[in-house]
């Protein structure tokens, strides 16, 4: 009990063959995050420094879809959305529709610290970034060959999806469309770009904070918000925890997921895990999702009811865990 | 047990000496939009069509905030918000940034039913209604004189917080000047429905906050914040946006209900008065029993509502001072 913990995550939803060099790849981007975060616990930096530092870290890196990397909307742009929350006091911030910011989680911080909303998006969030200085690229920045690459594929599986020249029960043995019978979001998992990257912290002083940030699902439409920004949703943070989700968005925002396990903590006493495995089993129904979260006496848990999820764990009394499946 | 509905005009620092031909138009509003949803109920619309019937009806009207009569961006524009709940299945459907469709409400619904997505906004949610034939205008039309001058006002007020950095002068004018008072507070409108079977269904649709930066969103297209139902409960919210979201206000009255047992007018209560600062929120709440809460801690709500055993009400402050 006590102590700082940190956890951190890469999305929910990973394609079952995906490549062992990319797992490997994906591992060591998570530990290289967690020992970011764990070197700045260790120098006493508040929970919320700490949140938007590690998340910062994802969004520069390509590997993940958030910032750099993100994935595209319908017409190949990049839109994207980010949440952060601060625990004492719940103040929180959010933008979406970014589109030449570098790091949206912290213009997600400076709305909640220097503006006097909650919330920002599109245009206006654009000219608040300018205001305030942050850096700004252009949006081509921010797309991967990658990226490009699987908008296609995805375009291509809805086309399947709406083709009636396939029989009914021939998919899986026509042609290369799906070699797992997986879907998230509509989409096969081989082409589904696990949304969102997050981080969760409490700090030496239990003091909890929570930050998410995404370029939203691949192939979206213009405009489309998901879950990652809208607090209690995709992000919450108060006396007793932190949680940052990721998943489908639809199911996320249903159920109200992050805030749900605050929520059961809270109103219903139960401890940090028994709160997470309680709202992933119960409260999704046939959606697809998975968080972390940390809770003020420096625990920290996560789950997921899909088939993977990229993770990674620490506490101060020496526990650190990277992961990607069950 | 039977239908129940409830309505709302937003909450806020309404000044009990507003003046007579303010009150008068909102409270006939509310009678006039309340006595809609009441006939659909009882020709068995189901809720979900209720509330998005009644909130298309106060979004045309123009005296409160949402559609037209939407209070003003800071660059003298409208930016109209709006979400919708279905209790039965959770879904859910949000709209943000719209300039020139006329119903927020009926592209929420949309955005539910035609899309994989629940929330969308700004040029995209444009788009989206363009393609689904829904009605549009000049964004002119939900321009009124009244919200003109709010914007003048709230732009006077805040210039003389920098100039005199004196909250006295401030309160002064807001004295004087009761439509500068509280009504720049007043967001939203909002309906909660219940039928007879338990069904239940929320909307709430805004044009946001007086004085707002562009871009700026809002609890009321924020699910669990301004919006929620579910089995137990469906709930609208109105007041100071980042309090609402922040306290997860509409989440929070369900989830009272289911983790700690609380009755409806227990949780609302407990939301409105323990959990939220004082002056910021209210909220109007059916249960799937039937009854209805009407709780606020602000000064004033506009708001009615209906049950099945012919009670009815319209009122603004909290001893019910109806004419």
């Amino acid at each position: 009990m006590g102590g700082w913990a940190i956890a951190v995550h890469g999305g929910a939803g990973v394609d079952p063959n995906l490549p062992l060099h990319r797992q490997e790849e994906a591992k060591q981007l998570l530990t290289r995050c967690l020992n970011l975060g764990i070197s700045a616990l260790n120098s006493n930096l508040p929970a919320i420094d700490v949140v938007e530092l590690i998340v910062r870290e994802l969004e520069t890196d390509p590997l993940f879809n958030s910032g750099r990397g993100s994935a595209l909307t319908e017409k190949g742009t990049v839109e994207m959305e980010a949440s952060i929350m601060d625990g004492p006091k719940r103040r929180c911030g959010a933008v979406s529709g970014l589109t030449t910011v570098k790091n949206p989680i912290s213009l997600a911080r400076l709305v909640m610290e220097k503006s006097p909303h909650s919330y920002l998006a599109f245009s206006g969030a654009e000219d608040f970034a300018r205001q305030q200085g942050v850096e700004v690229v252009d949006n081509e920045y921010f797309i991967t060959p990658e990226n490009v690459g699987m908008l296609k594929l995805a375009k291509e599986a809805n086309a399947i999806l709406f083709d009636y020249r396939i029989p009914n029960g021939c998919e899986t043995t026509c042609g290369a469309n799906v070699e797992s019978p997986l879907h998230m979001n509509g989409l096969p998992i081989s082409v589904y770009a696990p949304e969102t990257v997050g981080c969760v912290v409490v700090d030496r002083e239990g003091r909890c904070a929570a930050a998410t940030s995404t370029g939203g699902l691949m192939n979206k439409m213009a405009g489309r918000i998901g879950d990652s920004p809208l607090i209690g949703s995709g992000t919450y943070a108060c006396d007793l925890c932190g949680v940052s989700c990721t998943g489908e968005g639809e199911a996320i925002i249903r159920a109200t997921l992050a805030r749900e396990v605050a929520a059961v903590m809270e109103y219903k006493g139960l401890g940090l895990q028994e709160a997470v495995d309680f709202c992933i089993k119960t409260r999704l129904d046939d959606g697809k999702a998975g968080l972390i979260a940390v809770s003020k006496n420096g625990e920290v848990a996560y789950g997921f009811n899909c088939n993977g999820m990229f993770r990674g764990c620490a506490t101060e009394n020496g526990f650190m865990e990277v992961g990607i499946w069950e | 047990m039977g239908w129940a509905i409830a309505v709302h005009g937003g909450a806020g620092d309404i000044s009990r000496s507003l003046p007579h031909d303010r009150r008068q138009p909102r409270e006939e509003a509310l009678r006039h939009c309340l006595q809609i949803g009441v006939e659909a109920l009882e020709s068995n619309l189901p809720p979900l069509d209720v509330v998005e019937l009644v909130v298309r009806e106060l979004e045309n009207i123009p005296h409160f905030n949402a559609g037209r009569g939407s209070v003003l961006t800071s660059e003298g524009t409208v930016e109209m918000e709006a979400s919708i709940m279905d209790g039965n299945t959770m879904r859910c459907g949000a709209v943000s940034g719209l300039t020139t469709v006329v119903n927020a409400v009926s592209l929420a619904r949309l955005v539910m039913e035609k899309t994989p997505h629940i929330y969308l906004a700004f040029d995209g949610a444009e788009q989206f209604a363009r393609e689904q034939g829904v009605e549009i205008v000049d964004s002119s039309h939900f321009i009124t004189p009244e919200n003109v001058e709010r914007l003048k006002l709230a732009k006077e007020a805040n210039r003389v917080q920098i100039d005199y950095n004196a909250q006295p002068i401030q309160n002064d004018t807001k004295k004087e000047k009761p439509c500068a008072n509280g009504d720049s507070q007043i967001g939203t409108v909002g309906c909660v429905a219940v039928d007879s079977h338990g069904n239940l269904a929320s909307a709430t649709s805004t044009g946001g906050l007086v004085n707002k930066m562009s871009g700026r969103i809002g609890d009321t297209p924020v699910i669990g914040a301004g919006t929620y139902a579910n089995e137990l409960c469906a709930v609208s919210a109105t007041g100071k946006g980042e309090s609402i979201i922040r306290g997860t206000v509409a989440r929070d009255v369900a989830a009272l209900m289911e983790f700690k047992g609380l009755s409806l007018k227990e949780a609302a209560d407990c939301v409105v008065h323990e959990r939220t600062p004082k002056g910021t929120v209210g909220l109007i709440a059916v249960s799937a029993a039937g009854e209805v809460v009407m709780s606020f801690n602000t000064t004033g709500m506009f708001r009615g509502f209906a049950t099945e055993d012919g009670y009815s009400e319209v009122a603004i402050w909290s001893d019910a001072q109806v004419e």
